[in-house]
């Protein structure tokens, strides 16, 4: 068996302070296979976008930042990597997508120029015409009826669901292995938000691209992941199957999450007991969900 | 039938920007009932926000009335309206003033409107602090040594400590994470009955909305669409935009998912 995209084996993060180290992750591990939808889902603080940022290779430069364990990236060790190694990765085997797209675009370039400098992240002597061909194509692969007119537009000319459609077509562009996606549209209306998941999901779907879902919604990550990892306060609390881990949780940190989102059939505003120690059980692994062997 | 607290009749708010006019709430007419819980739904541009702005004062309509117990708010408010209409606003750490201690944010709502004697006001806003969980030694922290939901809580207090009778609350509990939204939507369930109060609950979030309001009024571009009982609303919408909203939303139970299915039939038949 080939390697899976992402390999991440007891993953440490402490942030170093004049009062001593602060421990962010207490040694997380995770897989994605290829092609393969993930989900990351804990509360704020819990440890998800660090992580992402690890991968990304973005917390290495970080003077602050302790880091131990294993990040590997299609079978390389991210750690072994240089800085302008892992800087190639960046936009064109992995790519992101954040929550915002409105300010993650930049407001005093069009979305042509910003196209352009996306494809040459992975073809630096791309021409113009060429660049803009397709960059029309990509728009139109996201439902975007008028691509020139939003090339020719700048950020803050388009709606919100408009821009984060702009953000997925420049993050698969490059044809990435690997998309990060941290909350992709929580800042979005519902209607919006849904239409732009079904979109993400199509589109992942055609380019073969894994996903690394990082959200807080249970809801999104119902309708979006084939697997889940629940984390809390850096460790990893429950992991399995989507529809399984839902329907039948058995961390009690999940029961507790999964038992505070309001019903849409409407059940009352739930009972919510008080953090319990409970919530920092050991992992629960649902049957053949475990983390693959292989050699570190 | 008795009389409304609150009532909105063929109100409109007409904003010019940059040389356009733009409705941003469209001729709108409801009323709240004394101790309801009106939930205001919809999505970014739809004009809940606009129409909170008006109730509170902050802004008048452009034509049409609001009138509150039955006689007409002034376009500039008095004390006695300031003080029975109070608001509670998404993000607490911008609402509440960084550089005071919680304890005198609170001791200004009772300051300003000249509640209890002055000597026993610095003992009731350690009440006001207890009345929402969280302990009195509170007051002498600063909005930053606190959690989200703390803060939250302490905006609660805030709008509380003078005697309120209607209560806006912008998107209360959507900056905050699935398990304090939880305890913060039971604190405001427990204290509208203990204290009789009125809630105009803005949100965009349909599933709490579910579970908290007795009535929704549902706006889709400055213009209310629908107006029901939180029942009727859920299980037999009648608008077809009511039915996108409900379909739309991320939903977690087996249950909710066929909800959701029957709703999308729904919406999809009607195009």
């Amino acid at each position: 068996m080939s390697a899976p995209t992402l390999r991440i084996r007891d993953l440490r993060l402490g942030f170093k302070s004049w009062s001593g180290t602060f421990d962010v992750l207490h040694g997380i591990s995770l897989h994605i296979g290829k092609g393969e939808r993930v989900a990351l889902v804990g509360e704020s603080g819990s440890g998800k976008s660090v992580t992402a940022r690890i991968v990304l290779g973005l917390l290495q430069t970080l003077r602050s930042a302790k880091i131990s364990g294993l990040v590997e990236f299609e079978g390389r060790d991210l750690a072994k990597l240089s800085e302008a190694e892992r800087r190639a990765l960046r936009g064109t085997r992995m790519s992101m997508i954040f929550q915002d797209p409105t300010s993650s675009l930049n407001p005093v370039y069009r979305i042509s120029t910003q196209f352009h400098e996306v494809l040459q992240r992975a073809n630096p002597r791309i021409e113009p015409a060429e660049s803009r061909a397709r960059a029309e194509k990509a728009l139109a692969d996201v439902s975007i009826a008028d691509p020139a007119r939003v090339l020719d537009s700048y950020p803050f000319q388009l709606s919100g669901g408009m821009n984060q459609r702009v953000m997925i077509a420049m993050a698969l562009a490059n044809e990435p292995s690997l998309l990060i996606a941290d909350e992709p549209g929580t800042a979005l209306d519902v209607t919006v938000q849904a239409q732009t998941l079904r979109l993400m999901r199509e589109q992942v779907e055609r380019h073969h691209a894994s996903v690394l879902f990082i959200s807080h919604n249970l809801g999104v990550v119902r309708e979006f992941a084939d697997r889940v990892y629940v984390i809390y306060k850096g460790r990893i609390a429950e992991q399995g199957p989507t529809a399984a881990l839902f329907d039948n949780p058995r961390h009690p940190y999940t029961q507790a999450l999964l038992r505070a989102v309001p019903r849409m059939t409407g059940d009352g505003i739930p009972e919510i007991e008080d953090a319990s120690e409970s919530y920092f059980a050991p992992t629960v692994i649902h049957d053949g969900y475990g983390e693959p062997e292989g050699v570190a | 039938m008795t009389q409304p607290l609150l009532s909105l009749r063929s109100v409109s708010k007409t904003f010019h920007t940059g040389g356009r006019e733009v409705k941003a709430v469209d001729n709108v007419s409801f009323d709240v009932a004394e101790g309801e819980c009106l939930a205001v739904v919809g999505e970014s541009g739809s004009g809940k926000s606009t129409i909170a702005n008006m109730i509170l004062g902050i802004y008048p309509q452009t034509i049409g009335e609001i009138s509150y117990k039955g006689s007409a708010l002034p376009a500039r408010r008095d004390l006695v309206h300031r003080r029975s209409i109070q608001l509670v606003q998404q993000n607490p750490l911008s609402s509440l003033n960084p550089r005071r201690t919680i304890g005198a944010s609170l001791r200004l709502a009772l300051d300003v409107h000249g509640i209890g004697e002055r000597a026993g006001r610095n003992d009731r806003t350690g009440q006001l602090l207890e009345e929402v969980g969280l302990p009195a030694s509170f007051r002498t922290r600063s909005p930053a040594a606190l959690s989200g939901g703390q803060r939250q809580r302490v905006a609660i207090a805030r709008a509380l400590a003078c005697q309120s009778e209607l209560v806006v609350l912008d998107e209360p509990t959507s900056a905050l994470d699935v398990l304090v939204q939880a305890r913060v939507l039971r604190l405001l369930a427990d204290l509208r009955k203990s204290r009789g109060l009125t809630y105009l609950f803005i949100t965009h979030d349909l599933s709490v909305v579910r579970n908290i309001a007795d009535r929704v009024a549902v706006f889709e571009r400055g213009k209310l669409v629908e107006i029901g009982t939180t029942a009727t609303i859920f299980e037999a919408p009648n608008h077809p935009y009511t039915r996108k909203l409900i379909a739309a939303v991320p939903v977690v139970t087996a249950d909710e998912v066929a909800l959701r299915k029957r709703f999308m039939e729904e919406a999809n038949a009607n195009v």
